[in-house]
């Protein structure tokens, strides 16, 4: 049978593919946090590579245009689509979140342009670590509003 | 009105796209041809309705209908007419519709051929087409109509619905809420079109598949009927791609040209598998070979393409385009199971009437090139793929979320890239069946050592990090290759023919047009990836606040800041415009560069214009990140020096000239000899 030599070749370069893709996935996972799963786990987390996903409170958002430093915090929202569906859609969740003092808040830190969609009850996704001193310092910041995009309804009058 | 009607028309094309597939299996079943016709009048009805749809949606858009919900939500009066018209598909229910509609022509184009050859194929093309068809009208009529109205409750609420509710008079809104600033640019215009196009072109070589695996036609014949449709599909599928990646480049602001986002792979991913497919076609044309894995490489093409529709148009991932969550998931999820269950059941059926007796006969002849090929595509298909859905797995079995980020990508596309590049160089001399290695090695070396002089050109630029040198030593050799084999076929017709080189040039690219056309996508490829490894590996980039004559540098570069000038514009935006000159490194003023900032008032949207000084060496991206309004004293810049990112946007021209030139229809004269030629060289074609 020359096909066996041929399916043991492919079978050897599948594996290699395989390992690539396991090594590269162990070394460059980043753990997909709420805010309150961060905190939590603040001690095991401090220095390991973290996506943080939060709302935006507009009132926080510090920007040093001289250094490219912007700061600002982000409360919990759940990490549960299902969760912030049952809770009344994205946009809502995120409001509530702003308007509530109780939710736990965390200090982002960007080094950078401020970006564009960097507004009050946007969706901010960061990428970074956690610092010793409790602020997390993104290296990447990724912003939804989801009120551009959902269907609400109009408030001007005819 | 325009409501009503648009919703009526929606769902009468609903219930014939579900008549055509019911005719089409009658027909097949009871052997009733005038079932057969029947089925596919209805499928051409289909079109023309939803050209009205889309028609009457487009009009309303036009013409300020925010009463409607859609209208409204997608589109406002300060908005240019273009963008008021293509906010079409600015939206997940308008998307939809555009999506069926292209299909619906495609589909009519497909029920229009001349069936006498391939009479019993004819009912399961139309049942697969338009049960596709029937699935996105159902999101449409169902789930996502566009055709909501508002209306006014008594309580005083606004609700959206197609019917009025109880009690309720209608509601006029006089403006819309516009569309995302960031999506007002020509290349999102452009963009989802050509994706489309491209999704829509792959599910016509998946339903004749499914007919030849239903009615047993096993040969190349389906292969054969749909091999244009294909490399059409392929192109948009690729154009749509590129388009997105500039637009990214132009309008996010990040000096980036792909990011992994998820919905990049998920328009990605079919065309991997889409490639794949178009080579190893070939293989069974050629060999008879490879069957099993070109109807497996189909459905999965076909899945992936719907997957890639359903994520482009959902929130089920974090991604800078989701556009809502919606209710849309599951059906989709659920239509993606049963196509992929259905098909792969289909070919379990066919499975030992698929298999051939031939074999490959060398481990580097062109065929065997081809599986190798194939493997590393579909291989890039199956990482992606995994890092899409990582985030699922990883939270069912460890109950934490985690993701993978860019670095995996280019952890694992890199290598593969690498030996992608070699095998194509590779394959492009490589006979068919036994080879004599010694033989093929000394085909090759000789491009491979003309190939070297692209890294020592980089080299010589001051791009020396392995990685890249590498690379550029594999793409000289795909180049050299390419060339080699064009001047070697261009001087032996000059020989034999006494042509003239340039005709003997034309003649050989039209005389044999779909290798020639591959090659030249090959070229393409090869160039992209001159571009890909500038920015990939020598990107640099600084950020600083600059007084006005002050300057920085960054690569062959010095800019100086003069000055920024603010104004209000009458559709809405408050412009920043930055003025800076771009000096060379002997101190020549070349450019003069205008980065500026759009701040959309009402949306409350800024939105980051870069000024580019674009040369094939690099390109030198400046983007204004804030300035002092009322001084113009200073302003803060964000700079990238991008080398050879030009090459990366200019190879899409080249792959367009090379799959049209695979695509162009043949002219009759060789189609008259091709058939004898196929028959020779495929002794045992599978008796259906």
């Amino acid at each position: 049978m020359g096909n066996r030599k041929y399916l043991i070749g492919t079978g050897l370069i599948l594996l290699a593919v395989v390992y690539l893709a396991v090594t590269a996935t162990s070394s460059s996972a980043q753990y997909y946090l709420t805010v309150d799963e961060l905190l939590a786990r603040k001690t095991e987390m401090v220095g390991r590579q973290v996506r943080l996903s939060g709302a935006v409170i507009g009132d926080t958002i510090q920007y040093d245009p001289e250094n490219l430093v912007v700061r600002f915090t982000i409360a919990h929202v759940p990490g549960d689509l299902d969760e912030v569906e049952k809770q009344g859609g994205l946009a809502k969740v995120l409001a509530e979140a702003v308007r509530d003092p109780n939710r736990s808040r965390i200090v982002v830190e960007y080094h950078g342009p401020k970006p564009d969609l960097l507004k009050n009850e946007a969706q901010a996704i960061v990428t970074g670590t956690l610092g010793e001193d409790g602020v997390f310092y993104a290296d990447e910041l990724l912003l939804k509003c989801p009120t551009r995009y959902e269907a609400a309804e109009p408030v001007n009058q005819p | 009105m325009v409501a009503i009607i648009g919703q009526s028309v929606l769902i009468v094309a609903w219930i014939l796209a579900l008549y055509a597939v019911i005719a089409s299996v009658v027909a097949a079943y009871r052997h009733r041809p005038e079932w057969a016709v029947s089925a596919r009048n209805a499928l051409l009805l289909i079109f023309p309705l939803l050209s009205v749809v889309v028609a009457l949606l487009v009009w309303a858009l036009v013409t300020y209908h925010y009463e409607i919900e859609y209208v409204h939500n997608v589109s406002e009066r300060a908005m240019p007419l273009y963008l008021r018209a293509t906010a079409l598909w600015g939206g997940q229910a308008g998307s939809l519709v555009f999506w069926s509609w292209l299909m619906a022509a495609f589909a009519s184009a497909v029920a229009l051929r001349d069936w006498r050859r391939d009479r019993e194929m004819l009912p399961w093309v139309v049942a697969v087409t338009a049960g596709t068809l029937a699935f996105f009208l159902f999101l449409n009529v169902v789930l996502e109509t566009p055709f909501k109205r508002f209306w006014a409750l008594p309580d005083g609420n606004i609700q959206a619905s197609v019917l009025p509710p109880a009690g309720a008079r209608a509601f006029f809104p006089k403006d819309g809420r516009g569309l995302n600033p960031l999506l007002r640019h020509p290349g999102m215009v452009a963009h989802p079109p050509f994706l489309y196009l491209g999704f829509v072109g792959f599910v016509i070589p998946y339903a004749f598949a499914m007919a030849a695996l239903i009615v047993g036609r096993l040969d190349a014949r389906w292969i054969r009927l749909t091999r244009r449709w294909a490399i059409v599909a392929w192109l948009f599928l690729f154009l749509g791609l590129i388009l997105g990646s500039r637009w990214a480049y132009d309008v996010l602001g990040w000096g980036g040209y792909w990011g992994w986002d998820p919905v990049e792979i998920s328009a990605f991913m079919p065309w991997l598998t889409g490639t794949a497919f178009l080579h190893s076609v070939m293989i069974q044309e050629r060999r008879n070979m490879l069957k099993h894995w070109n109807m497996l490489l189909i459905i999965i093409t076909y899945d992936l393409v719907i997957f890639g529709t359903f994520l482009t148009r959902s929130g089920v991932l974090s991604s800078v385009h989701s556009f809502a969550q919606s209710a849309i998931g599951p059906a989709f999820f659920t239509f993606i199971t049963l196509t992929f269950l259905g098909s792969m059941a289909l070919l379990a059926w066919r499975w030992n009437d698929l298999r051939g007796k031939e074999q490959i006969r060398s481990a580097w002849s062109r065929e065997a090139l081809f599986l190798y090929t194939n493997l590393v595509f579909v291989s890039m298909a199956a990482v992606n793929f995994w890092g899409v859905v990582y985030p699922i797995v990883s939270e069912l079995f460890t109950g934490q979320k985690a993701t993978v980020g860019p670095p995996y990508y280019e952890r694992v596309m890199g290598p593969l890239s690498a030996i992608m590049l070699f095998l194509m160089g590779v394959a492009t001399v490589a006979p068919w069946g036994k080879v004599d290695t010694r033989r093929l090695f000394r085909m090759v070396v000789k491009p491979a050592l003309v190939g070297l002089l692209l890294p020592a050109w980089a080299w010589w630029q001051g791009y020396r990090k392995p990685g890249a040198l590498l690379g550029f030593a594999l793409i000289g050799f795909v180049i050299a290759v390419v060339l080699y084999d064009i001047a070697r076929g261009v001087w032996a017709r000059h020989r034999v023919h006494r042509e003239p080189l340039w005709r003997a040039l034309v003649h050989l690219l039209t005389r044999n047009r779909r290798r020639y056309g591959g090659y030249i996508v090959h070229l393409s490829i090869a160039i992209m990836g001159i571009g890909i490894i500038g920015i990939e590996f020598f990107q640099l980039e600084t950020q600083r606040t600059l007084a006005a004559g002050e300057s920085l540098s960054l690569g062959r570069y010095t800019m100086v800041y003069d000055s920024v000038a603010i104004f209000n514009t009458n559709d809405g935006r408050q412009v920043a415009r930055a003025t800076v000159t771009v000096k060379d490194q002997q101190g020549r003023v070349v450019a003069t560069l205008h980065p500026r900032q759009d701040y959309y008032i009402r949306d409350q949207q800024p939105m980051t214009i870069p000024g580019v000084h674009s040369t094939w060496g690099s390109e030198f991206y400046v983007l204004l990140v804030s300035w002092r309004p009322i001084t113009a004293e200073g302003a803060t810049f964000k700079v990238y020096y991008n080398p050879l990112v030009k090459w990366l946007w200019a190879s899409p021209w080249i792959a367009i000239a090379g799959a049209l030139l695979a695509a162009w229809p043949e002219t009759r004269r060789r189609r008259a000899t091709a058939p004898a030629r196929a028959a020779t060289q495929a002794p045992a074609p599978a008796s259906a």
